[in-house]
């Protein structure tokens, strides 16, 4: 083995990515870093583009929770960064990871942002770990697919990275706390938020005050938002779903009703917000785990129906010296993604385990969690809302009707079988926005998709769509195998060959 | 939000020069001039722009400097880019 390879890869430099180089890189490990965006942080500290990100000057971090953490994980990344104990690699995308002789990980990366020649890279490691977050659940709604109808954490990114609103009016719809995120980021920026529309209702929230009032920290974050949600005025409608938009772009008007506790309509309930040109949409998250179900790592799904990754004590999965950290393990926030990425990184780098105390805290934020995610759960009746017309599947144009045809008349009664019979995700996204809704239609009204139905979605031998020069570029012989512990020497030389002349 | 006197790039789509402020992704860049949409679905050419707005979703593909499909959410806007979106026969997808 000729090449210098790293003893740690990380994927994915958000709050668990930062956590666990740093602490890979403080336990003497080698240890490089790729992310898909031009510069650390994620999701949730998507900050506008530093324009030289190792500078003392510390990035402006108005809007933003937590942002002492960031800024002293920053600090740290790039100490290690300078004394040659991290790598990183912005703008890359891991499209499918392999294991290697001597069960080495290898991560076939693509550009961000494609050049129009060869920009991807190979890079190898002995442990991976994964921390590549979640994104946004998506149910159709009538008229989601006009322009200005945006993911709820679309919206957040956009006035995150840009520093301007996406427009003036809007509605924020779905279900979760993070709607209040996102209505009070748009108000602090100076947007009109016309109303939050919650499908559950909060009064849900009483037996869980207990697992909740253990976060002290998550009890000011809710006063945080009663305040900015009093002081802007923002409506805050729970048990309310919207039911329509119609298709004046610049002015849509938002159709709203009330549901019951299933999510079943009332009828001559609700009402219309107009001139609306900005609608945000969430549902909770869900983690990107394509990487980790095609290493084999063992999923469940968790309480609030979303597919993660099963790790233990040190957060490492199925396979061993594979570690999952962050929303890949459940959906729990930046607080416990970065508790989860320390232990991630040490275990890793051959680091210590979590004191006590960070393993209490690990506790704390995953039962507040827990407790969130049972009060927003999918709900059941969700179909009441959807007409024949309303796309399922926005890449293939696949509507609720046709994927019921699929399921009635062909018996699709599961996610791939949908796929098959009717193209739903089989598009661009690959199922990514319409996996959670074609698992939960082909299951069946009040039953929920089982991990299998999930994970379907999820398995495919490219996590993002590449070019095909990319493909072109792996050395005759190579094979695109997801456990590939066939591979053979010469694969392995070309492999090798490549990675030293990516390193410069 | 950003102050009004920050930097701007000057960029064209379809052909029509534009400006951005200075960092902004290409999509904040129509939006912040008008420009909700600049792609057509291949199946019914519905109009599509921004949905997800951290690159998982494909809708807000683009052309960029002769490059097709590359995401308008994740890409800064620089000097002279030459960004080009879909059209309708009445005009740009809007």
């Amino acid at each position: 083995m000729r090449a210098e390879l790293s003893d740690v890869l990380v994927v994915g430099a958000g709050p668990a990515g930062l956590s666990a180089a740093v602490a890979a890189a403080d336990a003497g490990a080698r240890v490089t870093v790729v992310d898909s965006g031009q510069q650390i942080g994620g999701q949730f500290w998507r900050h506008a583009v530093e324009q030289n990100s190792e500078s003392q000057e510390q990035p402006d971090g108005r809007g933003h929770h937590n942002w002492g953490h960031f800024l002293n994980l920053r600090s740290r990344f790039n100490q290690h960064r300078a004394q040659k104990r991290i790598r990183f690699l912005p703008g890359q995308q891991v499209w499918m990871v392999e294991r290697g002789p001597d069960q080495l990980f290898i991560a076939h990366c693509t550009p961000t942002q494609w050049q129009g020649q060869h920009g991807g890279t190979v890079l190898s490691a002995e442990r991976l770990v994964l921390c590549t977050g979640g994104y946004d659940r998506q149910l159709p709604i009538p008229g989601w697919d006009l322009p200005g109808v945006m993911a709820a954490g679309g919206v957040q990114g956009y006035i995150k990275a840009n520093g301007v609103l996406p427009g003036r009016q809007f509605v924020i719809a779905g279900t979760g706390p993070f709607l209040l995120s996102v209505a009070a980021n748009i108000a602090a920026a100076g947007g009109k938020v016309k109303a939050v529309l919650e499908a559950k209702a909060v009064t849900d929230w009483l037996p869980h005050l207990v697992a909740a009032s253990g976060v002290p920290g998550k009890a000011l974050e809710g006063v945080e938002y009663a305040s900015t949600f009093l002081r802007h005025r923002i409506p805050y409608k729970t048990r309310s779903v919207i039911t329509n938009i119609s298709n004046d772009v610049e002015a849509k008007t938002i159709t709203w009703a009330k549901v019951d506790r299933a999510g079943a309509l009332v009828p001559d309930s609700g009402g219309t917000y107009e001139n609306i040109d900005i609608v945000g949409l969430g549902w909770g998250f869900t983690p990107l785990l394509e990487l980790a179900v095609s290493l084999g790592v063992e999923t469940r799904v968790d309480v609030d129906g979303s597919l993660v990754g099963i790790v233990d004590d040190r957060q490492e999965s199925s396979v061993p010296g594979l570690y999952l950290a962050g929303e890949i393990t459940g959906v729990g926030g930046a607080t416990l993604a970065q508790v989860e990425g320390h232990a991630a990184g040490s275990a890793a780098g051959g680091g210590p385990g979590l004191s006590w105390g960070a393993k209490a805290q690990r506790r704390r934020h995953r039962r507040f969690a827990r407790a969130m995610h049972t009060v927003h759960p999918i709900p059941e009746r969700w179909q009441d809302w959807v007409r024949p017309d309303t796309l399922l599947c926005r890449c293939e144009e696949v509507t609720f009707a046709q994927a019921q045809e699929a399921r009635e008349e062909l018996g699709a009664t599961d996610s791939r079988s949908l796929k098959s019979f009717a193209r739903v995700g089989m598009g661009w996204c690959q199922g990514k926005v319409c996996g959670l809704a074609a698992s939960c239609l082909s299951a069946g009204i009040g039953q929920d998709p089982d991990s299998e139905s999930l994970s379907s979605v999820l398995k495919r031998p490219l996590a993002v769509p590449v070019p095909l020069t990319e493909l072109a570029m792996l050395a005759p012989g190579e094979e695109l195998t997801g456990l590939g512990s066939d591979s053979n020497d010469t694969t392995f030389e070309h492999l090798n060959s490549r990675l030293d002349a990516s390193q410069e | 939000m950003t102050a009004a006197n920050s930097p701007k790039v000057e960029f064209t789509f379809n052909g029509q020069p534009l400006q951005a402020k200075e960092g902004q992704s290409i999509a904040a860049g129509l939006m912040s001039n008008g420009i909700l949409a600049w792609r057509l679905t291949r199946k019914s050419a519905q109009p599509r722009g921004v949905f997800c707005g951290i690159g998982v979703c494909f809708d807000c593909l683009v052309k960029v400097d002769g490059l097709t499909n590359q995401r308008a959410c994740l890409i800064q806007i620089t000097e002279g880019m030459d960004v080009v979106g879909e059209t309708t026969d009445e005009g740009p997808a809007r």
